[in-house]
């Protein structure tokens, strides 16, 4: 019992330079560089969803009663897909790429070739605690980089299976885990890494972009906020309203940085939009949503208190058209929509993340964009419209990471999209190719021969040097000919 | 109440929302107008850069003047193209639906800029910004005030006065100016103030482009070849230690290694080469720059105080400190831990590491931080594959000093300590926008299993539909699999 306990010393400081320090051995060893090595980790990722399905669907019951066909597919399928494509194409992403040469450095050849970083940080979250860890994880190796993931603590369950998993199926010497909370990842944080990925809000964001400074180690970051959705009349409002509600309580019961935060509609239309909800949550949840065994819960007191305040502020709680119960045992909030909450209340001044969905009533949808600029810029942004102009409009004027028309947050499974936020919803993006590019340095190469040495570089410098090398940086040959015989004027 | 400082700011933030700066054709009107203050100004420009540097005019077009001229020249060219948006593939379980990314400017953006190269530095990233459609606060150095001057005095005349602004100042303006809110900050310079704008920008989550320095080795291996490549190789490590602003520079040369046997021979050719190209001594030296100013001359003065440094002086050495001349000077194998072979040099003094070997040259780059760039002088093709795969720097140039930086097509930037991020041509373009993600979607299909309640069915379903194993699917609707 006593050596269980030593071996479960805390991890400090010291603890986070050795795995720094043991990464670094291994990656100079030019262990993750290796095209194999990367194939097999990938592999072995692959492997380690298919023979533990069961056990991550429970790890995620366990920390946010997730139900399972969630888990299998924005949790698990995801992050196979995630895998599998970076096994088919990551030959071709290692390739280099050619660049074009101009007639300044003639003869010249280019070429733009990844190489890893190094020794990377990733940071994640605990609402897709499984995705977001491993999806990052698959694009660091991909690139040929040493890894420490850090789950979140919130979600201990899927963060100590990841750590067993990760242990027991990869290879251990360049892919850690480390469990803990603000001490370990302090610990982590104060390390020298070649880049940091965090998933999750902003006041961690700029604690961890802050600890990178001192080493100037580049970041990602892949926050949140509060993601619009603009409901035009005139549209499939049973669909829209579905997608919705797939895209709000259908994600972790809108615990996700994409989820619809709120809803923009028109006076007019508001009264049936509202019906069409109550319609379709209805047939989705049944007549008592607490007890439904298709929504996810909140995942802990902390959040459950923190969005109870924010329903139960005087001048929301009467605003409460739909829902509203709460188990506080189970940690349940059922699913409710409020119409006409007050700009200045606090549920409309932070990201809500949660199964609460106030709907904002303005005269026309085009006020929606003004509304939306004025706030801050949130990861994705969504609008239900038949009328192509609006289109263009929401397109032109409203800023976000991804932008989705006629539904919500499924760009987030199209890898030929990058996935990333702008202003306070972070920085970078990943998917795809775009995951093996935010984990390489893309290194310049240029190739010249010695032939073609052109004296005018070269002092002593002469006005007929000045004349040429004008013409030779204008690029024009008939310059270059005229300066060479003499003809052009200094 | 309101700073002037705080106000201009306001303005470019006003400007920005109003959608003063989005049109192609204010873009392209601001670029062209870029090119007409060049232009119109070379002479005032070479005068600038001769009161601050003491630069010739031949290497102020070369580095500065006609950089920045191919530079908007490519990007006037470029730009209809690199404001579209691009399509992207969409799998066919999502049809019909449409998706693409489009480029966005971020906003309101700060550029701070370095004295050796201050032009270029402050008037490129400019461009880059410009073309995305930001609006701009520029920073240039004080520390080359001649030029600062004329930023300040000349932008405002040919440029959007309510989208681009100049501010004068030093340090104090530069802290000032890092505690406001910005959408962007690009930073050219050392890595010790690029850590504090990093620290200040996380307060606000802005993201940074670093482009900072190294000790940029040259690796050369062509002695033992024909005369007339030696020599050439000679001339464009001269010319790439002593030719930009006299080994000040991001990309200078810093220090060269090569094999014990061949060093005299180099030492030979690079003496011969620096007396044709800057004159036989310190009194009659032409064609170069001075050092920028007395803490810098004092800084490069002081690394060759150590005895056992100076002790390995093998050409050059003399200062002048009334004019802030240094000649160039070449030390061979001065002690590894001294000052000089661990910081970054940024003058006119060029250390010769020998070794038994070149290739051990890599093991010796890899003992310091990532370069900006890393130069290899060899024709031996196994080594240049070694050098690529073994080493880790900005850029990689073989057989050339300097030029990468010309090509447009390459992205120019550090790695590690020599920063982050990357700019020129489309790159510039890219550093300064947001690429927004858009996916267009129709009402229909509407495909049922998305919706709860869950059943295994679904459950199934989605499995197939992830896998985009249409087979499946069709098999699964058509009853001929079993949940």
């Amino acid at each position: 019992m006593a050596s269980e306990v030593e071996k479960k010393a805390v991890f400090d400081i010291d603890s986070a330079k050795e795995v720094v320090q043991e990464l670094r051995a291994s990656f100079v060893a030019g262990k993750t560089k290796d095209y194999e090595w990367r194939r097999t980790q990938l592999k072995a990722m692959l492997k380690l969803m298919d023979e533990n399905e069961p056990q991550i669907v429970a790890a995620l019951r366990d920390d946010l009663s997730k139900p399972e066909l969630e888990s299998s597919i924005y949790e698990i399928a995801m992050l196979k897909n995630s895998c599998k494509l970076a096994l088919k194409k990551m030959k071709h992403w290692m390739m280099p790429e050619k660049a074009k040469t101009s007639l300044a450095t003639f003869p010249s050849s280019a070429e733009i070739v990844s190489e890893p970083l190094g020794v990377v940080l990733v940071i994640s979250a605990w609402n897709y605690p499984f995705l977001l860890s491993l999806d990052p994880v698959i694009g660091a190796i991909a690139a040929g980089n040493a890894i420490v993931l850090k789950p979140s603590e919130i979600s201990p369950a899927t963060a100590s299976l990841l750590a067993k998993l990760v242990a027991n199926y990869m290879d251990s010497s360049c892919i850690k885990v480390v469990e803990g909370a603000v001490p370990e990842t302090t610990a982590l944080l104060e390390q020298k890494w070649d880049k940091i990925m965090y998933t999750g809000n902003g006041r961690i964001a700029r604690i961890v972009m802050a600890a990178a400074a001192k080493h100037l180690t580049p970041v990602v970051l892949e926050l949140g906020g509060k993601c619009p959705v603009i409901v035009d009349s005139g549209i499939n409002l049973q669909v829209a309203t579905r997608r919705i509600i797939a895209g709000k309580w259908g994600c972790n019961n809108g615990q996700a940085c994409i989820s619809p935060d709120y809803i923009i509609t028109t006076k007019d239309y508001a009264v049936e939009l509202v019906d069409s909800f109550k319609c379709e949550l209805e047939l989705f949840y049944g007549k008592n949503p607490l007890e439904s065994k298709d929504l996810s819960r909140v995942v802990n007191s902390n959040h459950f208190a923190r969005l109870l305040k924010l329903l139960d502020e005087d001048k929301v709680s009467s605003k409460i058209v739909y829902g509203g119960e709460r188990d506080k045992s189970n940690l349940k909030i059922a699913p409710t929509v409020l119409l006409d909450v007050p700009q200045d209340s606090l549920i409309m001044n932070e990201e809500i993340f949660g199964p609460l969905l106030p709907i904002i009533t303005i005269d026309k949808v085009e006020d929606s964009f003004d509304l939306i600029t004025s706030g801050t810029k949130p990861l994705a942004a969504y609008m239900f419209t038949n009328n192509k102009k609006l289109k263009e409009k929401f397109v032109e004027k409203v800023s976000a990471g991804g932008l989705v028309i006629n539904d919500t947050t499924v760009h987030l499974a199209e890898p030929t999209l990058p996935f990333g936020g702008v202003g306070d919803s972070g920085m970078g993006a990943y998917h795809g190719k775009f995951s093996f590019d935010t984990f390489s340095h893309k290194k310049a190469v240029l190739y010249r021969s010695f032939a073609g040495d052109a004296p005018l570089r070269y002092p002593p410098y002469t006005n007929g040097k000045l004349r040429l090398l004008k013409s030779l940086l204008g690029g024009s040959i008939l310059g270059i000919i005229r300066a060479l015989m003499g003809w052009s004027k200094a | 109440m309101l700073s002037s400082m705080e106000k201009s700011i306001a303005e470019l933030r006003e400007t920005f929302k109003n959608g003063g700066t989005k049109s192609i054709s204010w873009r392209k009107s601001q670029l062209k107008a870029l090119l007409q203050l060049i232009n119109q100004n070379e002479d005032s420009i070479f005068k600038a850069l001769d009161q601050d540097l003491g630069k010739s005019p031949v290497e102020s077009y070369r580095d500065e003047v006609g950089v920045l001229k191919k530079s908007v020249t490519y990007t006037l060219s470029c730009l209809e193209k690199w404001v579209a948006p691009k399509k992207a593939e969409v799998p066919l379980l999502f049809f019909p639906a449409k998706a693409e990314v489009m480029p966005q400017p971020l906003g309101v953006v700060l550029i701070f800029s370095s004295w050796n190269f201050p032009f270029t530095l402050a008037l490129d990233p400019l461009i880059g910004a410009i073309s995305a459609g930001n609006t701009v606060l520029l920073k240039p150095s004080d520390l080359a005030p001649a030029c600062m001057s004329f930023l300040v005095e000349t932008i405002p005349k040919y440029l959007d006065n309510k989208a681009v602004k100049v501010l004068a100042g030093g340090a104090d303006i530069g802290e000032r100016l890092l505690q406001l809110k910005w959408d962007k900050i690009f930073f050219t310079g050392s890595p010790r103030v690029g850590r504090l704008v990093m620290a200040a920008a996380a307060k606000h989550l802005t993201p940074v482009t670093l482009e900072l320095g190294g000790k940029s080795p040259a690796i050369v291996d062509t002695l033992s070849t024909t005369p007339s490549k030696a020599k050439v190789t000679a001339k464009r490590i001269v010319g790439g230690k002593w030719g930009p602003c006299t080994g000040q520079a991001c990309i200078a040369i810093d220090y060269v290694l090569v094999e014990e046997k061949l060093a005299s021979t180099l030492i030979e050719l690079l003496k011969k080469t620096i007396k044709r190209f800057y004159g036989e001594n310190i009194k009659s030296l032409k064609n170069i720059s001075r050092i920028v100013n007395k803490h810098q001359f004092q800084r490069l003065v002081n690394l060759l105080k150590d005895p056992n440094v100076a002790d390995s002086i093998v050409y050059g050495g003399s200062v002048d400190e009334e004019k802030l001349v240094i000649e160039p000077t070449i030390l061979l194998d001065p002690p590894l831990d001294s000052e000089i072979m661990s910081e970054e040099i940024f003058g006119p003094l060029l250390p010769i590491i020998t070794l038994k070997n070149i290739e051990e040259s890599i093991d010796f780059i890899n003992s310091k931080s990532n370069p900006l760039v890393i130069y290899a002088f060899t024709e031996d093709d196994t080594f240049k594959k070694r050098i690529l795969s073994e080493t880790s720097s900005g850029t990689v140039t073989f057989n050339d000093s300097m030029v990468q930086f010309l090509c447009d097509s390459l992205p120019f930037g550090g790695v590690g300590q020599s920063g982050f991020g990357r700019y020129h041509g489309k790159y510039s373009f890219d550093t300064f926008s947001h690429e927004k993600s858009i996916m267009h979607r129709g009402f229909y299909p509407e495909i049922e299993p998305r919706y709860p309640p869950w059943t295994d069915f679904k459950l199934l379903f989605l499995k197939l539909a992830y896998q985009f194993d249409y087979f499946g699917l069709i098999l699964l609707l058509l009853g001929f699999k079993r949940s």
